[in-house]
């Protein structure tokens, strides 16, 4: 009886190990799938020619496979993403986490949220109807559809990641270290930019990275708003970024192009490990301090 | 602001600071507020019985969205379904079992480096792995999106099996039960919150994904039931959304716009029900 009991006890451990595995297993089957799908056309169309050609003509009859209009399109697309969302998700979090009265912060957290839960394609339709035109009148360019308009749409996608994990950095600075700043004569806001600020530096890091890796993997909204031409970057341009180039192909693809498309993916899936190995660092320094 | 001493540059810098940290705040809000404005507005007078109670019609050219409805909610239970097995055991076997703390390590970095990839990753591989071996269908997306949703599920089961007292699983140890009857009676009743929220959470993934789903799922606007859904491709609400923004035919951009209306009620929804569910819990948990 005793034996029977030890031997299911001993099954039941196996059972919820495998459950824990399926995890691990998960990852080691994506990577090993971009990897084996992604390595034959780099090998083919060599990874120079693959990385640094600038030009993309996947259906030409001398068809050529440089990808860095992508990549240089995702890297500058990104970053102007950064560069409009982080400081306001980040004053904003100074505003939720200290200023805010406790009704203003449960409604302005509500649209926090709301703006994390909308679909993709709701923002691509928007700004496919709302931005694309706009820039085109504002700017007097040709076509609305570009960077630029997709800068703005990754900019509010990103905005919703980077004030959550802020607010939480922010609220978690120890209030020794304010209450401190405040008896030396420094005003409240002064405390907050320059005390609790700098103290939360970690988790700020944490989440601009995170906000990086949002606006880097987004697909389908940038696909709406960005035209979808494979150039080289240019703000008033319609460009192509490393996920759209993925999706936009992937239908009618075959051959080659449809191996090269894979080996895009993989080179956006490397953006993301190196992308994930800074978000833990910053998070494992956060905790151990 | 309390006292007069302090210098005009100060003053300035601290009047400057606030006024920013409210603009951005307002921005914010102020996006969020267009967004469900400009949507609902455009998007509801387009909802109509007759859009969402037939199917797509190229003879009659009319649009209907009642399939792509029905492949949302047969794609969202077929993707809890599968998870949340998996999720919760999985969490099961991080707080209750696992002894070896490399092991544990490995399974949450695995955890976290699943919740950075990009969805149009996972349709990629998802299309590798199950729509090219049994053809594009619900179950292939259903099953790529066990694989992106696996650790939202596993992190929030985590989190409330973390919330049950020790002092229960003791109790029922030194009552002689065995493992798998402390687990079966004393901790899996513990973590039903967490599995609540998983739920919606996931539910609300579900419900805006798109990148991951059309190289799974399919395109196809058909009315099928749960069974013959699962094994035949179909278009979820977002994915039908994006087909018709781009189509160029009269009624298809009402269509989208009615489409982005109801995920946006949906959406709301979502969020009221995690905010709900998230006050209740805590409530019963802190009598």
């Amino acid at each position: 009886m005793q034996k029977q009991q030890r031997l299911a006890e001993t099954i039941i451990h196996g059972v919820f190990l495998l459950l824990g595995l399926v995890t691990v297993g998960c990852v080691l089957l994506i990577t090993v799938y971009l990897v084996l799908s992604g390595i034959p056309a780099i090998r083919q169309i060599g990874l120079v020619d693959f990385l640094l050609g600038d030009t993309w003509e996947s259906t030409a009859a001398e068809p050529s496979f440089g990808i860095l209009p992508f990549i240089l399109t995702s890297v500058y697309g990104t970053a102007g993403a950064i560069l409009f969302g982080v400081p306001v998700g980040f004053l904003a979090a100074v505003y939720l986490a200290k200023l805010a009265p406790p009704r203003v912060k449960a409604v302005v957290e509500s649209a926090v949220s709301l703006l994390a839960g909308i679909p993709s394609v709701v923002y691509g339709l928007v700004g496919m109807l709302v931005l694309v035109p706009g820039i085109r009148r504002l700017f007097h360019v040709p076509d609305g559809a570009s960077l630029l308009s997709a800068i703005v749409v990754l900019a509010i996608m990103i905005l919703p990641s980077i004030i959550k994990v802020s607010v939480t950095a922010l609220e978690a600075v120890p209030s020794e270290y304010e209450d401190a700043s405040l008896a030396l004569g420094a005003t409240s806001i002064e405390t907050y930019f320059r005390v609790s600020a700098p103290a939360a530096k970690s988790g700020i890091a944490a989440a601009v990275v995170l906000g990086v890796g949002r606006a880097i993997g987004e697909a389908m909204a940038v696909m709406m708003v960005s035209g979808n031409v494979p150039n080289m970057p240019s703000l008033f341009q319609s460009v192509r970024f490393l996920t759209t180039a993925v999706a936009s192909e992937m239908a009618y693809s075959s051959g080659l192009q449809r191996q090269a498309l894979f080996s895009i993916a993989l080179v956006l899936y490397l953006f993301i490990l190196l992308i994930n190995a800074a978000l833990n660092f910053f998070l494992k320094r956060d905790k151990e301090r | 602001m309390q006292n007069s001493s302090i210098s005009t540059g100060r003053k300035l810098y601290i009047r400057l600071m606030k006024g920013l940290c409210c603009l951005s705040a307002a921005i914010t809000c102020g996006v969020a507020l267009f967004l469900i404005g400009y949507v609902l507005v455009k998007g509801v007078p387009n909802v109509t019985w007759e859009l969402v109670s037939t199917k797509l019609s190229y003879l009659d050219g009319t649009i209907g969205i009642l399939p792509d409805i029905l492949n949302t909610v047969y794609i969202i239970i077929a993707t809890l379904l599968i998870v949340l097995p998996l999720g919760v055991g999985a969490a099961i076997y991080l707080t209750e079992y696992a002894r070896n703390k490399r092991l544990v390590a490995v399974i949450e970095y695995a955890a976290e480096t699943l919740s950075g990839i990009p969805s149009i990753i996972f349709g990629l591989v998802g299309m590798l792995l199950f729509a090219n071996t049994f053809g594009s269908c619900l179950l292939a997306g259903a099953l790529t999106l066990v694989i992106m949703n696996l650790p939202t599920v596993m992190r929030t089961a985590q989190e409330s099996l973390k919330t049950v007292p020790q002092s229960y699983r003791e109790g029922a140890f030194g009552l002689g039960a065995g493992k798998w009857r402390v687990v079966r009676t004393v901790v899996l009743p513990g973590c039903v919150d967490g599995v609540v929220t998983g739920c919606i959470l996931s539910a609300g993934r579900i419900l805006g994904e798109s990148a991951a789903l059309l190289f799974t799922a399919g395109v196809a606007h058909t009315l099928n039931d749960f069974f013959s859904g699962l094994g035949s491709p179909g278009a979820t609400l977002t994915v039908a959304l994006y087909l018709y923004a781009r189509e160029p035919r009269p009624g298809a951009a009402e269509a989208s716009f009615a489409i982005a209306a109801i995920l946006m009620a949906l959406t709301l929804v979502i969020n009221l029900a995690a905010a709900l569910a998230g006050r209740y819990f805590k409530k019963r948990s802190a009598l």
